[in-house]
C-alpha cells in the first residue's frame, strides 16, 4: 500500500475510534450524572397515578411506554443512562405527592402545573409541557346557552379537584358568582357532572377531550384558555422531593430533549390536533 | 353593725373541711403550672421542633386562615342542625320497628333488623358516596339532586341505624315488670309502649345518644368527599395554597370548641342521672 492510503486507513480508523470514544464518553457522562442519586441504585423509580389516563399513559400501563407522560419518562431515562429494564414503575396520589416529605419515588410525573407554593415544599423539573385550560361541560348546558365567553361562564355552577390549579384560576379568572364545589380528585368531579350536580369543571384541554368524549358520553369541550395565556398559565414539570440530586440530570436530560426536536415529536405522536376549540374571551 | 343575714355560722368540722378543701385547691393549681412550664420550657429543645411549628403551628397561617374556615364551619353546623332531628326520630321508628311483638307485624322486625345490620356494617364514607353520587345520578333535575340533600340523606340513615340500637337497648332494659304492671291495669300494648316504656327508655339512653351525636358533629364533614365545601375541604384548600399543615390544626381547634362542650354537657346528664338512680 502507498503511505497516502495507510495513513487515510490510519486516519480513519482513529477517527472512529475518537468518535466511539467521545460518544461513550457522552454516555457514560449521562449514566454518571444520575448515578448513585436514585432511591434504588441502578434503578429508576418513576411514580404515576392510580389509574392514569389517556392521552397521558395509554391502557394504564405506564410500563408499555405507551402515551405523552409514559413516552417522555422513558425519553428521560434513557438520557439519563437508564434503560427500559432499569425502569421501575409506582403509583402516588396526585395530593400526597405535593406534600412536604420523603417520596417513594424518583420522580413523579402527573399533569403537576409547576407553582410557586408547591415549589417550596417539593422540586420541579424544567416544564415538558405546557397546558391549555379548557371547560368540560355537557350537552345539555350548552343547549341551555352556555357560551365560551366570560360571562357565560360566570353563571354555571363549577366543581373542581381541590388540590389542583383549576381552583385558584376558577377564582381569578371566571370568579363564578355561586361558590364552586370541591372534590377529592377528577373522577369524583367528572361523577358530579353525571350526577347533574355540577354543570362546569375545568380540566386541561388534553384531559377534557377525553373525560368529554369517553367518559362523559354527552361531554363537551366549550372552550379553552390557550397555553400561552398570560394569567395563571399551567406548565408541567417532573416532581422531585425537596432538594432532590437529580434535578440537575433530568433538567439536563429535558433540555436535550428540547434542544434536538425529541420532546415536539413525542408531543406530536401522543397528543392529537387540538384546534377547534375555542379560545375564551 | 348586725352580720349579714346570708352568712351561716361554720361548725368547726365545716372549717377544717374547708382549710383542707383550699389547700388542695393551691397545690392541685401549683402542680398543674409547673407542668405547663415544663411542657412549654422543654417541648421546644426537642430536635425536631421548629419544623413541626412551622408546618402545624404556624401563628401567621392560623390567623389567615380562621375567617374563612370559621364560616365553612357554619355550613357544618347548619347540616348538622338539620340531620339531627331526623336521624333521632328515624331512630325511635326504626327501633320500635324491630320491637314489633306481633307475629303479623313480622316484617317490620325483619327490616329493622336488616336494617341496622347493613347500616352499621358498610362503612359511612362508602355510603356518602353511593347516595352522594348514585342517587343523583339516576338522572333526578336540580335542585332536587343536591349533594347537600343526599349527602345528608347518607348520614341520617347511617346514623339512625346507631341510634336505633340504642334506643332498642334502652326499650329492652325497661323492665318486664313494667310492662306486665301497665297490662294489669288495661292499657294496650300500643299505650304501654307510648305512656310506660318509651319515656322511661329514652331519659334513660339519653348519654348513649348524645355520644352519637358528637360523633355526628365529626362526620358531617365526610360529606366533603361529594362537593360541598365545608372545614375539611376549606382547609384541604388552604394546605395545597400555603403547603402548610397549620390550616388543619385551626380546624381541629373550631372543632373542639364545640364538641368538648358538648362531652362535658354529656358527662353532666350522666352523672345527674347516676345520681338520680341512686
Amino acid at each position: 500500500m502507498s503511505l497516502k492510503s495507510s495513513i487515510s486507513i490510519v486516519s480513519s480508523v482513529a477517527s472512529v475510534c475518537l468518535s466511539l470514544l467521545l460518544s461513550s464518553n457522552v454516555a457514560l457522562a449521562a449514566g454518571e450524572c444520575a448515578a448513585g442519586k436514585t432511591m434504588k441504585d441502578g434503578v429508576l423509580t418513576i411514580a404515576t397515578g392510580n389509574p392514569s389516563y389517556f392521552p397521558w399513559v395509554i391502557d394504564n400501563k405506564p410500563a408499555d411506554g405507551k402515551g405523552f407522560e409514559a413516552a417522555v419518562a422513558y425519553e428521560v431515562a434513557t438520557r439519563m443512562g437508564f434503560d427500559k429494564d432499569k425502569v421501575e414503575w409506582t403509583t402516588a396520589s396526585f395530593d400526597e405527592s405535593i406534600q412536604p416529605g420523603e417520596k417513594n419515588f424518583d420522580f413523579n410525573l402527573q399533569q403537576f402545573s409547576i407553582t410557586e407554593e408547591r415549589e417550596k415544599v417539593v422540586d420541579f423539573s424544567a416544564p415538558y409541557y405546557s397546558a391549555a385550560m379548557a371547560v368540560l361541560v355537557r350537552k345539555p348546558t350548552q343547549e341551555k346557552g352556555a357560551k365560551a365567553e366570560l360571562d357565560s361562564l360566570k353563571g354555571l355552577l363549577w366543581g373542581a379537584d381541590a388540590s389542583t390549579t383549576a381552583v385558584p384560576m376558577l377564582k381569578k379568572l371566571i370568579d363564578p358568582s355561586e361558590k364552586p364545589l370541591l372534590y377529592n380528585d377528577n373522577n369524583d368531579v367528572v361523577a358530579a357532572m353525571k350526577a347533574n350536580q355540577i354543570d362546569a369543571a375545568l380540566f386541561d384541554l388534553p384531559t377534557a377531550m377525553y373525560l368529554g368524549a369517553v367518559v362523559l358520553d354527552d361531554g363537551v369541550v366549550l372552550g379553552q384558555f390557550p397555553a400561552d395565556r398570560s394569567e395563571n398559565p399551567d406548565q408541567f414539570g417532573l416532581l422531585m422531593s425537596e432538594g432532590s440530586p437529580l434535578k440537575k440530570c433530568i433538567d439536563e436530560a429535558l433540555e436535550a430533549m428540547k434542544a434536538d426536536g425529541k420532546l415536539a415529536s413525542i408531543e406530536a405522536d401522543w397528543l392529537q390536533q387540538t384546534t377547534g376549540v375555542p379560545v375564551i374571551k | 353593725m348586725s352580720l349579714p343575714m346570708s352568712l351561716p355560722m361554720l361548725t368547726a368540722r365545716q372549717a377544717h373541711a374547708r382549710r383542707v378543701r383550699k389547700r388542695s385547691t393551691t397545690i392541685a393549681i401549683v402542680s398543674t403550672s409547673m407542668v405547663v412550664l415544663l411542657i412549654y420550657l422543654l417541648v421546644p429543645l426537642a430536635p425536631g421542633w421548629p419544623a413541626v411549628k412551622k408546618s402545624f403551628f404556624n401563628a401567621e397561617i392560623f390567623i389567615k386562615s380562621f375567617p374563612t374556615l370559621l364560616e365553612a364551619f357554619l355550613l357544618d353546623v347548619m347540616i348538622f342542625l338539620w340531620c339531627a332531628p331526623l336521624i333521632a326520630i328515624l331512630g325511635l321508628v326504626i327501633a320500635l320497628c324491630r320491637d314489633a311483638r306481633s307475629p303479623a307485624l313480622y316484617p317490620l322486625r325483619l327490616f329493622g333488623a336488616i336494617y341496622t345490620d347493613v347500616l352499621r356494617g358498610v362503612p359511612v364514607i362508602l355510603i356518602v358516596y353511593l347516595i352522594g353520587f348514585g342517587v343523583p345520578g339516576l338522572g333526578l333535575s336540580r335542585p332536587w339532586n343536591s349533594p347537600y340533600i343526599w349527602g345528608s340523606l347518607a348520614l341520617i340513615l347511617t346514623y339512625s341505624a346507631y341510634v336505633a340500637e340504642i334506643f332498642r337497648s334502652g326499650i329492652e332494659s325497661i323492665h318486664s315488670s313494667q310492662r306486665a304492671a301497665a297490662a294489669s291495669l288495661g292499657l294496650s300494648p300500643s299505650d304501654t309502649m307510648r305512656f310506660v316504656v318509651l319515656p322511661q327508655a329514652i331519659r334513660r339512653v339519653v348519654p348513649a345518644n348524645m355520644n352519637m351525636f358528637i360523633a355526628l358533629q365529626k362526620d358531617v364533614a365526610l360529606l366533603s368527599f361529594i362537593g360541598p365545601v365545608e372545614i375539611l375541604r376549606q382547609a384541604g384548600v388552604y394546605k395545597s395554597l400555603y403547603a402548610n399543615f397549620t390550616p388543619y390544626v385551626v380546624a381541629a381547634v373550631i372543632f373542639l370548641i364545640i364538641t368538648i362542650p358538648a362531652t362535658r354537657l354529656a358527662d353532666h346528664l350522666m352523672s345527674k342521672q347516676r345520681q338520680e338512680r341512686s
